[in-house]
């Protein structure tokens, strides 16, 4: 960081890339091609309204809903347009169901595309070259890392995004969940276990409650 | 640091609680303008998601030759140098024109008493 003095006589001067994304801004609102308050928007959208909670709303529908489900899984961009969930850039939604048999895990090899309308945007270890590379290679490796161990017996497969096809792992519904109301089944769906690096949460990590949620867990992925 | 074959500071599944948006959602403030910027220029029709996705990835393959990336600054310097290459070879803002303009902000922040807001010099 550019950090001459330790007191400033002038305006603290922002990064190098910063200043460029200034001038950028500054050239495309001068010629009218962007409009600031639209820059506002969007930004504000992303860090404040979009994010997983949207997509444990759809898990958790699916779960109760089988009929939700079936639509779902046959053409998930239109069901989850209805739920006011739709991708500005027109892609197109998949989500794709984990079972006793297979795994599903999503990854971008190329950059980092994402369901954005239901993840919000992507962490930064799943834009990182290791994982964008080592999901594919060694999934169960990485899996591991997660935390996630698998039955040997389940496959994992895993679906690569691209500019026009996003994908959402419908993770399994937690044992010991029947009779839940869709408020506590979406407690239980983390980001992880709708990219698929990681399991819904089991029912009594939200029925032990405050307890529970003030332990922090043990890292998993050292 | 993570070597190059761990993944980077992965977040504990249950640890930061189940529907928690990822903290923080964009490192640096210029890492949102950056994103905004491109989505609005998308959104308002100047290029396609798809046509922006393709020449991102190429950036990010190049820079990943080197080194691995760690998905956080050094993916938004590769998304930063393919919008201002994107912008030049559509006419919307050329090299000569952002440097110029960048020097300016800097000017006007080295000229700016501290705590006063910053603008450009008309």
């Amino acid at each position: 960081m550019p950090h001459d003095h330790h007191d400033h006589p002038h305006a603290l001067l922002p990064p190098e890339p910063a200043l460029r994304v200034k001038a950028l801004e500054t050239i495309l609102c001068d010629k009218g091609l962007i409009d600031p308050a639209a820059l506002e928007e969007i930004i504000d959208t992303y860090q404040n309204k979009i994010g997983p909670q949207n997509g444990a709303r759809v898990v958790a529908k699916a779960w109760m809903d089988p009929d939700f489900k079936r639509a779902l899984l046959q053409d998930a961009t239109e069901v989850v347009r209805d739920l006011g969930y739709y991708g500005r850039q027109g892609e197109h939604m998949v989500v794709v169901e984990n079972t006793a048999e297979q795994h599903n895990m999503v990854v971008c090899t190329l950059c980092s595309c994402y369901p954005w309308p239901l993840l919000g945007i992507p962490p930064g270890w799943y834009k990182s070259d290791a994982y964008r590379a080592r999901a594919v290679r060694e999934p169960r490796k990485v899996l591991a890392e997660f935390g996630v161990t698998l039955p040997p017996d389940t496959s994992v497969r895993v679906w690569d995004s691209t500019a026009e096809v996003r994908y959402l792992v419908l993770p399994m519904r937690p044992e010991g969940t029947e009779g839940w109301t869709e408020d506590q089944l979406v407690a239980l769906v983390s980001r992880d276990s709708m990219i698929g690096t990681g399991l819904a949460l089991a029912a009594a990590s939200v029925i032990e409650g405050v307890e529970a949620s003030n332990q922090s867990v043990e890292g998993t992925a050292e | 640091m993570s070597s190059c074959l761990d993944l980077p500071q992965v977040d504990t599944p249950e640890g930061e609680g189940p529907i928690a948006a990822p903290e923080p959602v964009f490192e640096q403030p210029w890492h949102a303008q950056a994103f905004a910027l491109t989505v609005g220029l998308s959104e308002a029709g100047h290029f396609s998601w798809a046509d922006w996705v393709k020449r991102f990835s190429a950036t990010l393959k190049e820079h990943g030759h080197d080194r691995a990336l760690n998905g956080g600054e050094d993916y938004f310097a590769a998304w930063l140098e393919t919008l201002e290459s994107f912008l030049a070879e559509i006419g919307a803002a050329s090299s000569a024109q952002v440097e110029h303009t960048r020097a300016r902000w800097e000017e006007a922040y080295l000229t700016t008493p501290h705590g006063a807001p910053v603008k450009l010099a008309q």
